[in-house]
Parts: structure tokens; sequence; C-alpha cells
């Protein structure tokens, strides 16, 4: 294991301390904790956004803590949920009294540790709403199983809800609007190679030299097939052909498109995907309303990337584009 | 027999001791059908408990067991931080104010860990999770007028091992639908080695309820 670290064990701490020098003009750690909030948190008559989740996909979640989109986000270890008292404290430090709403990736240890944490707040007689992403359409939906897992797909969920909170909407409108991004955001990914975990010291799992996975997870989860390494036209139309089947897109319909980088991929690469994606919703007759190349949710050094696509009415257009500043993303 | 602080206490750091042996077994099983941190996150979060307790002073097992589980909910993350932790939770209320039970006490607050743990975790047995080593292994426990050692250990031996031919319904590895079938639930494998060190109280090799 080759990696710029001082000790496997404090590569969350050291994140952190690192991230906060550098930007400590808007958000602040708070005391013994790894949780990030904006600096003038709590923000009177606002509804609170925190979010968060293991560390390892920066730039989520601390990345999106800013104006108009999150107020605050726990780091939980690497790939690790965080605990409930750690998202307590988040939900308390942004908590201006006008509730808080949790916006969860579907993970059996984060939605556990985020309900531990929502029990705990409605304790202190702090209102909470909840929302599960579960954009991944790699994984069968089933009520039956743990079902979908959230990916890239969340960072539009942090956008248009934080667009919606900033406006001085009440929590249920904000879990409202959270959810319907939910609905409409479909997401796939795929892996050209695995990453290591700091602290396990060797890859999650194994790929050949000219093997992919196709619909693979931000852990290193399995997806829907190994395969051999194909031109990216035919890797971006198995990951969009499984979105759309999915999506239920129809003719005119508007879609904001992201094309997230898993950590090790060059933007050139990105951008080569991209190319397909455009080509193809344009001859299904999609409209792209806004396109995202980049990286929003990675896993570690893994190569790879992720499309999503979200379905837009006016209403998401509107949020979507509304003012954001934090360090991750800009509007 | 009796089971007091000093027992409990026992209980706990035969626990964390292999755990930490077995850190990069349950690790490996997790990566096979999980994210890989089971071991390390079972490790970290059972070495500060280990602590935390040693330097305690209890008078009762109530509150012995909640900073077992306050510690687990608050150091070890993942999904198994608030399933250990809940469990022991439920086991410091059964145990409230109690010096020292016997085991049909102790039986009754381990069932009352495993009903939290199915509520918490939404999961049934069949599901390759903890509980298909928690349920059978309170069950022969709760119906047995003696339990025997190497019984109690073999039964949740083969309870994990039974995990190997199930198809995961809940956690990470349900993602993997049929090809988790073949690898064994490593919930379940650090279940196994907390009854197996609870095994290991009781000396004599049986201990009547």
């Amino acid at each position: 294991m080759k990696k710029l670290i001082n000790d496997p064990n404090q590569v969350v701490e050291d994140m952190l301390a690192g991230m906060v020098a550098a930007h400590s003009n808007r958000m602040k750690r708070l005391p013994n904790t790894n949780v990030i909030v904006r600096k003038e948190a709590p923000i009177q008559g606002k509804v609170g956004l925190v979010s968060g989740g293991g560390s390892g996909h920066e730039p989520s979640h601390a990345g999106y803590v800013g104006k108009g989109m999150l107020d605050g986000a726990v780091c939980g270890e690497v790939f690790t949920s965080p605990t409930p008292d750690q998202i307590f404290e988040a939900i308390q430090a942004v908590d201006s009294g006008n509730g808080v709403l949790l916006i969860i990736k579907n993970y059996t240890g984060d939605i556990m540790n985020f309900e531990m944490a929502a029990e705990m707040a409605e304790a202190e007689g702090i209102n909470v709403a909840k929302v599960v992403v579960n954009d991944d359409v790699a994984v069968e939906d089933s009520t039956y199983t743990t079902g979908r897992r959230g990916i890239a797909g969340t960072v539009f969920v942090h956008k248009i809800a934080g667009a919606l909170a900033e406006k001085g909407a009440t929590l249920k409108e904000v879990e409202a609007v959270a959810k319907k991004v939910v609905e409409n955001v479909r997401s796939m990914g795929m892996a050209l190679t695995p990453c290591t975990v700091p602290a396990a010291g060797k890859p999650g799992f194994e790929l050949g030299e000219n093997e992919i996975e196709i619909g693979m997870g931000i852990h290193g989860e399995p997806g829907i097939e190994k395969t051999q390494i194909q031109p990216a036209d035919e890797i971006a139309q198995i990951l969009l052909e499984k979105i759309l089947d999915d999506l239920k897109l129809e003719e005119n319909d508007k879609v904001a498109v992201m094309i997230n980088g898993l950590g090790a991929t060059p933007l050139m690469e990105l951008y080569i995907m991209n190319k397909k994606v455009s080509e193809v919703l344009k001859d299904k007759n999609i409209y792209i309303h806004e396109t995202f190349v980049g990286e929003f949710m990675t896993s570690l050094e893994m190569a790879g990337c992720s499309i999503s696509l979200l379905k837009l009415d006016d209403q998401l257009i509107e949020l979507l584009d509304a003012q954001a500043d934090t360090i991750a993303f800009k509007k | 027999m009796t089971f007091d602080v000093e027992q409990a206490k026992k209980w706990i750091i035969t626990f964390n001791d292999k755990i930490q042996e077995n850190k990069e077994y349950l690790t490996e099983l997790d990566q096979a059908i999980g994210d890989g941190d089971h071991g390390l996150n079972m490790a970290r979060g059972f070495q500060e408990t280990v602590k935390k307790i040693t330097e305690g002073k209890y008078d009762d097992l109530g509150s012995l067991f909640k900073d077992v589980g306050m510690t687990l909910i608050a150091k070890v993350g993942g999904a198994s931080g608030p399933l250990y932790g809940t469990a022991f939770m439920k086991a410091s209320l059964a145990l409230k104010g109690k010096k020292e039970v016997d085991i049909k006490a102790l039986v009754e607050a381990l069932a009352a860990s495993l009903d939290g743990l199915k509520v918490r975790g939404k999961a049934q047995v069949g599901d390759k999770t903890m509980i298909d080593v928690w349920e059978p292994v309170i069950e022969y426990m709760k119906n047995r007028e003696t339990i025997h050692s190497k019984e109690l250990t073999d039964l949740s031996k083969e309870k994990m091992d039974g995990t190997k031919e199930l198809e995961a319904k809940k956690g990470r590895a349900a993602y993997l639908g049929k090809r988790s079938i073949g690898h064994i639930d490593p919930g379940a494998a650090s279940s196994y080695l907390l009854f197996a060190s609870l095994a290991e109280l009781f000396e004599e090799g049986e201990v009547a309820q």
C-alpha cells in the first residue's frame, strides 16, 4: 500500500484537520467530533440539513457544507458509518428550532446509526425528518432486502433540498422536495481498479489486468458482472441503458446529468464518457438541462465512474439553478 | 452459579481477546461479502470498551452493560456498532440494579438483547445475519435445565457455519444476492465468538439454571 498518509488509523482525523485549516472561512469542526458544520451554524429561521457517512468519498459530504446545500456533515471512519452520538452532535449544532433533515444513503449501518441519532434528537425535542437515498440501479430493489444503495445521486438531494431550505421553507417542504429528488434520480457505476482502505492495507477486491466490474458500489461492493474492458462508448451505453430502463424517461423530458469520477479517473476519461451519454440522450430527444462532470462521490483511489440522471420539473430546475457556495459545488 | 460484575467483565474481556485474535479473519469474511471493516470496527470498539470497564467501578450489572453499550454505540460505527450496542443496552435495562443474577435471569436479559437486535436490524432467522446465531443460542439456553459449556460453543459454531449456505437478505451482503451463498456471515462469526466467550465462563463445564 502506497498512500500519502501518516498513520492508517488517523486518516480521518488528519484529513479533517487539513480541511478545516484550508476552509476555516466557511466551515468549522465541532470540538472533539468528526462533525463539520457551516461556520455560522445554526442559521436562524432555516431548516438544518445534515448528511454524512463513511469517509473516503470526498468531497462527500463535508465538501457540500455551505450556503445552499448542507449545514452539517458527519464523517465516519473510512467506509464506516458515523456513530449516533456524532450525528446527534451535528443535529444539535445546526438546529435553529426549525427542525433538521437527515439525508442518509441507503446502507444498513448508516440507516441504523442515523435512526438512533434521530431518536436521541427527538428525545431532546428537536424535530427531525429523514430521507433515504437509493439511486443505484445496479442493485435489485425489493422491500424484503436491504434495497438499492445510495451513491452519487445523493449530491442532487443536497443541492435541491439545500436550495429550498435556504429560501426558508418548512421541514415538511424540504423533506418533500428531497423525496422528490430521490424518486427521480438514478445512478450506476463501474470500476476499473479496486481501492484500499488504509487500515485494511490491501484492496477490498481484485480485478484482473483487463477486467472491469459493471455496477460496482462506492465501497467496492460487487455489481452486476465482471467483464472485459471495452471501449468507453460501450460502457457508457451499458450504464445508461440500465438507468433509462428504470427512470422511464419520455421524449422532451428534461434531465441533469452527472458524470462522477471515483477517485483515480482522469477528467479526460470522464468527458469521453459524457460524449456518449450526451449523444444517446440527444438521440432519444431528452433535453439535458445541465451536465456536471468531475469528482462528487469518490471511492478512495478507485478508477472508474458513475453516471447519474435526475429527471427535472420546473421546481427542481429552479432549485438546481439556485445559488450554492460550498467547497465542492458552486452555482 | 451466579453471574456478577466480575464475571461480566471477564466475559467482555475474553470476547475482546478473541476479537483481537480474529480481527483479520473477520475482516476477510467481510471483504468477501460486505465492505471489509467488521474486524477493524469490532477490534477498535471492544478495545475501547475493555479500557472503559477495567477503569470503571460498577455496583451492578446494569451500569456495567450500559457502559459497554454506550461505548460500542460511540466507538464501533458501521452496522455492528448500533447492533452490539443495542444488545448490551437492552441487557443493561433488564439487569438494572442487579449486583448478581442467576443464569436464568442472564438468559432473560440476553433474550431482551435479541429482541432489540431484531427491531434495530429488521432481520429474522434465515436472513444470513447475527440473528442466525443469536436466536437458536438463546432458545437453547432458555430451554435447558443445565447449560453445557461445550454444547453452547458447538451450537454457536454450528449456527455460524450454517450461515454459509444462506442467501443474504439484510446488510451489504444482500447486494450479492445468490453470490453471497458459500460465505460465512461476519456478524454471525463475531456472535459465535461472543457466545464461545460466555461458555468459557462456565468453567465446570455446565451450569444449572
